[in-house]
């Protein structure tokens, strides 16, 4: 956090947000690169859910246990969240620091809203006898669900710091492009939801 | 600081535009909308609901792709999106081969209660 000298950030001359620009687009396509290796370990807790799905051990299946209206409600909020994410995004690019923390501060209450029903659905299925130890079905299910909410715990965290870096240093080239790695996090976090409450919630009602 | 129209152009291909927000986020929330009544409605034959829901999430996928992270053919947006073709086909590869492969072990897994000779006989 001690880079944000004005030599290092760039300062607020124009022709400095372009080289700003070109070295944080590497910094950008490398976080790309780091997304695509996390959507891998997505793919691989759904290769072993989609193997999984059926071995109920006698347990409770899908069918009994999701609330799809519940569902389809965390999966409104992460939208909104993401829709919200582009307005701070687009706020950015018209450097309005304020309306950019505003909208940022916004993101996070419905992210936050999304972590704290899937808490209280975990709970829910937990005080029902069905956690992750119950069958084989529900550890894939836990462990899948799960690693999709500490994603969105930690962009939450990270939300927080980068709020909390625009209004410390302003829309410098250091938090443009840290709030351009986020927002590719943030957006990525609602597409593997998308693949959840297909394979996961209404497949498995069916 | 001169940006040529083409310069511009790929630079909002490259970072969206309120109006690619807005549509992307109404698309989106059609197509869950669409997703979630296929199942909840009973409209659909049984047999036919899962084709359905795939489509809706793969359509709402590429909505997402193209407007919320900004994947394109633009020079800005060409080294992500050839990146994304080719963590899909490792995915389809992984996903696609585990179900295979684990569908195949279990059908032909050989029942717990038969000896080895009985199934031996058996082919």
């Amino acid at each position: 956090m001690n880079m944000h000298s004005p030599a290092v950030s760039g300062g607020h001359h124009p022709r400095d947000h372009d080289h700003g620009h070109d070295s944080g687009s590497t910094t950008v396509l490398g976080f790309w690169i780091y997304l695509m290796s996390d959507c891998l370990i997505f793919c691989s807790l759904f290769a072993t859910f989609g193997v999984l799905a059926e071995s109920y051990a006698g347990g409770p299946t899908g069918r009994e246990l999701f609330d799809l209206p519940y569902v389809g409600a965390e999966t409104v909020l992460l939208l909104i969240s993401s829709f919200t994410f582009g307005m701070a995004n687009l706020n950015m690019n018209a450097a309005r620091t304020r309306k950019v923390i505003r909208w940022l501060a916004i993101t996070f209450l419905f992210g936050a809203a999304f972590i704290g029903m899937e808490i209280n659905e975990f709970a829910h299925l937990v005080a029902e006898g069905a956690g992750p130890g119950r069958s084989a079905f529900l550890s894939a299910y836990f462990t899948l669900v799960g690693t999709h909410g500490l994603h969105v715990t930690s962009g939450l965290i990270w939300l927080a710091v980068m709020i909390d870096q625009t209004r410390r240093f302003g829309l410098d080239a250091v938090v443009r492009r840290r709030l351009a790695c986020l927002s590719l996090f943030w957006h990525f976090l609602d597409l593997i939801w998308i693949c959840v409450f297909t394979f996961v919630y209404l497949h498995g009602v069916l | 600081m001169a940006h040529s129209p083409t310069r511009i152009a790929h630079r909002e291909a490259a970072h969206g535009t309120f109006t690619s927000y807005l549509a992307g986020f109404g698309i989106c929330l059609v197509l869950t909308g669409l997703s979630f009544g296929a199942v909840m409605s009973g409209m659909i034959p049984h047999d036919r609901i899962f084709p359905t829901i795939v489509g809706l999430a793969v359509a709402q996928l590429l909505v997402q792709l193209i407007l919320f992270l900004h994947l394109g053919t633009a020079p800005e947006q060409r080294n992500n999106t050839v990146i994304f073709v080719l963590t899909g086909m490792l995915i389809a590869i992984i996903v696609a081969g585990s179900l295979w492969v684990m569908h195949n072990a279990n059908t032909n897994m050989m029942p717990t209660h038969m000896s080895i000779e009985r199934a031996r006989a058996k082919d």
